[in-house]
């Protein structure tokens, strides 16, 4: 039989995956699996447009390529468990696929808060990751006189929050331990610009405070603030950031520690497993309740700091592959944590929507090469990082890595009322800008673009001091 | 090749002019503009326009 690459996950990052191994010249089977019962959809407009009403959920179809006409699609079924040295994943029915190259690409889901009150169906709260997700909020934020209470001050929360307002819901308000929202993406700079725009649209926030718990009985009829307040609330987005979905790699001797650590080709790299899991990534979060009730300031930011404190022990950038890795695993999308050689080398999991099909062009190659006894000697992964964000009738539009450079921001265009361009510098050098406003500040944003491309790389952890 | 455009997708991100800067750009006012009918010389830069359009607007037609 001829060699299979099972691609576990069948989101954006999977669907990639299939068209780019198909694109190299790939022929054998491919089998995707995925939990959702759908087939691949584009989860941007999920809380913009489609909260709002004003695209429908068939409008979020992906279309696959002719290429993947052959590709075999799993869907609402989930992969519970793998043997990597036995090539072999596990379905929930309890199947076991075989494969010759895996690609990881199951994603991450919502965090949820872990504090006292009601939870579950029927609680009046929600996230925002999912069709379904989307479906149940639309429908609970359609009441009238609806308080809409948002935990976590994000992209999504933002995103929500915005379109919350634009939907009528009577009262908005965002809490979130940072001082700013969206700090760790924009900086305090540009955060402080986008909080005067919530404000002045009748958004207000409870700033600097986490959550300790919610009231009601059954259903949520307030949010009870660290700081001891209580805001009433009938509906609650959490946006709290997310958790990556690598339980089921668990026991195979990976560094599931935050995503799945990769070499600089998207290769899954070893490192201590066992405890260490995805799972002890939620449980941290819960541990700090005592303390803080959050501590997520944005989903893109969220694994960063805590992949910073895991690196102590990790081997340098630079450090190949082939001792440390399993060469026919590659991991592709928002929960592969590789080192962008563009930068420092540090391994970050990246939350933007880019990812995925930066990520599948380069592992699709990576893996294709090894399968097929060829070498791989294509230069290290290193995308240009990309976002965007849009609330109300304005855009947040980024390119490169902004959160790299915000000891040094400097407004470099437009004023703080208007359009703006924001340069985000490190060692006096440009590596990030963001625009912020309507179609001028987009394009500014975008002019820097390819002078952030042609920058050679930053000089690696460590080498510099 | 024939390539199409959803204009009520279509969000003026300019991903597509970076992909595919022969067939796609943006006009001054920042709206998209694009030739329907590239030579397939193109077809590689138009597959990846599609790919990484965020709103998914962009359709390759045979």
């Amino acid at each position: 039989m001829a060699a299979r690459v099972v691609v576990a996950g069948a989101s954006l990052g999977g669907l990639r995956a299939a068209e780019q191994l198909r694109a190299v010249g790939w022929t054998g089977p491919i089998t995707a699996v995925g939990d959702e019962p759908h087939m691949p959809y584009n989860r941007p407009p999920l809380s913009k447009r489609v909260l709002a009403g004003t695209a429908p959920f068939a409008s979020l179809a992906l279309t696959p390529r002719a290429n993947t006409a052959d590709v075999e699609w799993r869907l609402g079924t989930r992969v519970t468990g793998a043997r990597l040295r036995d090539r072999v994943v596990v379905l929930d029915d309890g199947e076991e696929l075989d494969f010759d190259g895996l690609v990881v690409a199951t994603g991450l889901r919502a965090r949820r808060l872990r504090c006292p009150g009601p939870s579950g169906p029927g609680s009046g709260r929600h996230t925002v990751r999912t069709l379904a997700d989307i479906r149940a909020l639309r429908a609970e934020l359609a009441l009238p006189g609806v308080r809409l209470v948002v935990t976590g001050a994000g992209f999504i929360g933002c995103e929500v929050a915005a379109t919350a307002v634009g939907l009528g819901v009577a009262e908005v308000t965002v809490v979130d331990v940072e001082p700013l929202p969206m700090l760790r993406p924009l900086g305090e700079f540009l955060a402080r610009a986008l909080l005067r725009r919530h404000e002045e649209r009748g958004v207000r926030f409870a700033l600097g405070t986490g959550v300790a718990g919610f009231e009601g009985d059954g259903r949520v009829t307030g949010v009870v603030l660290s700081d001891g307040r209580v805001l009433p609330a009938d509906v609650v987005v959490e946006s709290v950031g997310s958790v990556a979905n690598t339980e089921w790699l668990a026991g195979n001797g990976l560094d599931l520690s935050d995503g799945v650590l990769t070499d600089e080709h998207l290769r899954a790299r070893r490192g201590a497993d066992g405890a260490a899991t995805a799972g002890g990534g939620a449980f941290r979060v819960g541990s700090e309740a005592g303390g803080r009730a959050f501590g997520v300031a944005s989903e893109a930011g969220g694994g960063s700091a805590r992949g910073a404190s895991h690196e102590a022990g990790a081997p340098p950038y630079g450090t190949t592959a082939d001792a440390g890795c399993l060469p026919y695993v590659v991991a592709v999308g928002d929960i592969a944590r590789f080192p962008n050689a563009r930068y420092d080398g540090v391994p970050r999991r990246v939350e933007h929507w880019s990812i995925p099909g930066d990520t599948a062009r380069h592992a699709a190659k990576v893996l294709t090469a090894q399968l097929c006894s060829q070498p791989v000697d294509f230069a290290p992964f290193a995308p240009l990082p990309s976002f965007w964000s849009d609330q109300y009738d304005f855009r947040l539009q980024s390119f490169g890595s902004p959160e790299l450079g915000h000891d040094d921001v400097r407004l470099l265009d437009g004023e703080a009322d208007g359009d703006m361009l924001v340069g985000y510098h490190r060692d006096g050098r440009l590596v990030g800008v963001v625009g912020l406003g309507g179609p001028a500040a987009a394009a500014a944003a975008a002019r820097h673009r390819s002078l952030l491309l042609e920058r050679p790389a930053l000089s690696p952890q460590g080498a510099a001091s | 090749m024939k390539v199409a455009v959803d204009m009520n997708k279509c969000q003026d991100h300019g991903q597509c002019v970076f992909a595919a800067p022969d067939v796609f750009r943006l006009d001054d006012s920042g709206r998209l503009a694009y030739l329907s009918d590239p030579g397939d010389a193109f077809r590689a830069d138009v597959e990846e326009a599609a790919d990484v359009c965020p709103m998914q607007a962009i359709r390759i037609e045979a």
